[in-house]
């Protein structure tokens, strides 16, 4: 039956999106742990459904914002894997030309807007991003995507109220995945949690478990029909697990090892993978997926080494252009 | 030429731009009753509510949307009220507008305006009279301009609104009602160009923004000749201009109504030691305000003004030394 292929088809390139993710990551860890990418990195393992199940309804014209935890999201939306891991390397041609790293990520080339090393500062771009959207009367949406730990941001106010007031097309996609850095964010979190706030603004919300891809997938297919319908923002609550710590050097000793290791026996890729084998994709198939994924990212990583540094002109261009620095003395 | 007011001056030269080119748009607080000077007055008639947005008092999605905006190839011009208010947007003005460029390898730029009226305007009291200036200056990535008569008001928001960088335009609130003569064809003014509003051998003499008119008025007081720059823009500034003219006077007096410690007269003065040598002046001096908020009452606030009578004594004293 065509539609069922088709529908396999679809799963098995959400798969294999996740699977991509998670060998960027494991290998951007391991390369941080061996001193070979410099600063740290922030991993989604476990996350990958969200990014994944999100941005397989959204076309390279609609625009993503992003977190400080923002590869899965970049390479769910097409982002070149092989210029993300340069720059998280600080290498030439990099995506960013070695200037941002990890904590910013970006390509413009397929919408995605940045990620971002202050917690929440996606929101109000994804506010303006949508109203030039709107101005330039481009087919397009926005999805904006933000942890738990933003809600208890005011910028996190303001934009869903901005966005209710204008009707905005975006879709707010809190990543829920329990901790903001190394606090519980149940915690420090009062009241009804994400869903209530952003409906308290009205904006409509939708909770998924985050950890099942399709159930995210189809979610995000509903919200983002709607938006495109001119139905104005959706909220997405996706409530998910961080495998790794806060950071690649982060041990996560603030949790009990038994919660982390439930959390991988909730795989978002691992369930996939169990559907496909129900809907009778061969499991030689998946794990031809799988190891493709993971020999593409670590040939990525070997690049990355073997490139060359910026020219260190680099270090004072893009600047401005009134008053650009000049070259030391 | 026509006579006209600080604020129809900016106006007008919005509006214009907004004619020019259909991406212009302006979003801030109560821009659609004309924005809390005047300076929006018939605007949301002309272009409609999808290009004069009236917001929520959000400041921080007022400037971000604005950042967001402009990543999408729009131009936005980002009202801030007052200068003030600014600093409840501060992550998203020097953490987003001013490195995103950079940040990500030049992939995007954020083309925008921050308009920031500020400092002092009569008895509005300690959070609706600073001067950040210095703040902004000290960031890479931002354009800082600040124009100190109707013309450049005019000349320096169109030059803004069609820079390829985040250009902030710090505008006297002081001076939305001083008038002065604006041309008809009014073109946008290159950053980092002074307009040297008298000259003389004296001293070199240094303002902008708000004290521009009071500089004029001191040094004719003073009855002494001096070079007068108004900068019109922060960064870039003037440099060459006022070193070739402290080079030639030996004197050099700084006027701003900022704080004097910390305040952008030290940069304009370190530079033009730097580039003359620790004997290149034979006297050198800031005016500013001293180390204290703005007070609410009438003389309280008065004592902190630079006026002419003090720009006068100043001007006496550098050029007697």
């Amino acid at each position: 039956m065509a539609g069922a292929s088709n529908e396999t088809a679809r799963r098995i390139a959400m798969l294999r999106d996740m699977a991509r993710i998670r060998a960027f990551e494991r290998e951007a860890v391991a390369a941080m742990r061996a001193g070979e990418a410099p600063g740290v990195v922030h991993p989604s393992i476990g996350q990958e459904g969200v990014a994944v199940g999100v941005c397989a309804n959204l076309r390279r014209a609609d625009r993503i914002t992003s977190t400080h935890r923002g590869h899965g999201h970049a390479i769910a939306k097409g982002a070149d894997a092989g210029a993300m891991m340069l720059e998280l390397h600080g290498r030439a041609g990099g995506c960013c030309g070695g200037k941002g790293g990890s904590m910013h990520i970006a390509d413009f080339t397929v919408g995605m807007l940045g990620a971002n090393g202050v917690v929440g500062a996606g929101i109000p771009i994804a506010c303006g991003a949508a109203q030039a959207i709107r101005l330039k009367q481009e087919e397009a949406i926005v999805a904006c995507f933000f942890g738990d730990g933003a809600v208890n941001r005011g910028p996190f106010l303001e934009g869903m109220n901005w966005a209710a007031l204008y009707r905005l097309p975006v879709l707010f996609v809190c990543e829920d995945n329990g901790f903001a850095a190394f606090t519980r964010n149940s915690a420090v979190t009062a009241g009804g949690g994400p869903a209530v706030r952003a409906e308290a603004c009205g904006v409509p919300a939708t909770v998924v478990d985050g950890e099942d891809v399709l159930a995210v997938d189809g979610a995000a297919a509903d919200l983002v029909a709607r938006i495109r319908a001119g139905g104005g923002p959706q909220f997405l609550h996706a409530k998910c697990y961080r495998w790794e710590g806060h950071t690649g050097t982060d041990a996560a000793a603030y949790r009990p090892a038994e919660e982390a290791a439930a959390a991988r026996d909730r795989d978002c890729i691992g369930r996939l993978r169990a559907a496909l084998e129900a809907a009778g994709v061969a499991a030689t198939e998946i794990a031809a997926i799988e190891a493709d994924a993971e020999a593409e990212m670590a040939s990525h990583r070997a690049a990355a080494m073997a490139a060359a540094w910026p020219d260190l002109g680099a270090a004072f261009s893009d600047v401005q252009d009134s008053g650009a620095p000049a070259w030391p003395a | 030429m026509a006579r006209m007011t600080f604020a129809e001056a900016a106006r007008r030269a919005l509006a214009e731009e907004m004619r020019r080119d259909p991406l212009v748009w302006a979003l801030g607080e109560d821009l659609v009753q004309g924005g809390i000077f005047g300076q929006y007055r018939g605007l949301a008639q002309e272009f409609g509510a999808e290009r004069i947005v009236s917001t929520p008092i959000s400041e921080s999605t007022i400037m971000g949307a604005g950042l967001g905006a402009a990543l999408c190839g729009t131009r936005p011009v980002v009202e801030m009220r007052i200068a003030d208010f600014t600093l409840c947007a501060m992550d998203e003005l020097v953490s987003q507008i001013a490195k995103v460029r950079y940040m990500f390898g030049g992939q995007g730029r954020a083309a925008l305006v921050v308009r920031m009226p500020q400092g002092m305007w009569r008895n509005s009291a300690a959070q609706h009279s600073q001067c950040l200036e210095a703040w902004l200056t000290h960031i890479p990535g931002l354009v800082v301009a600040a124009p100190g008569t109707p013309a450049d008001a005019a000349g320096l928001l169109k030059a803004a609104i069609r820079s390829d960088d985040p250009v902030v335009l710090l505008e006297p609130k002081n001076l939305w009602t001083a008038e002065g003569e604006v041309p008809d064809d009014v073109a946008p003014l290159p950053f980092g160009v002074a307009r040297q509003a008298a000259q003389g051998d004296a001293a070199t003499i240094v303002t902008w923004s708000a004290c521009v008119p009071v500089v004029e008025q001191g040094v004719r007081e003073s009855g002494i000749a001096c070079d007068v720059f108004d900068l019109r823009s922060l960064w870039p500034w003037d440099e060459g201009a006022v070193v070739a003219s402290a080079r030639r006077t030996g004197r050099l007096l700084v006027v701003h109504e900022a704080v004097t410690v910390s305040g952008f007269g030290a940069e304009v003065l370190a530079r033009v030691v730097e580039a003359l040598g620790p004997a290149g002046l034979r006297a050198a001096e800031r005016l500013g305000a001293p180390r204290a908020p703005v007070p609410f009452s009438p003389p309280l606030e008065d004592a902190m003004r630079i006026s002419p009578a003090r720009v006068a004594d100043a001007v006496r004293r550098v050029a007697a030394r």
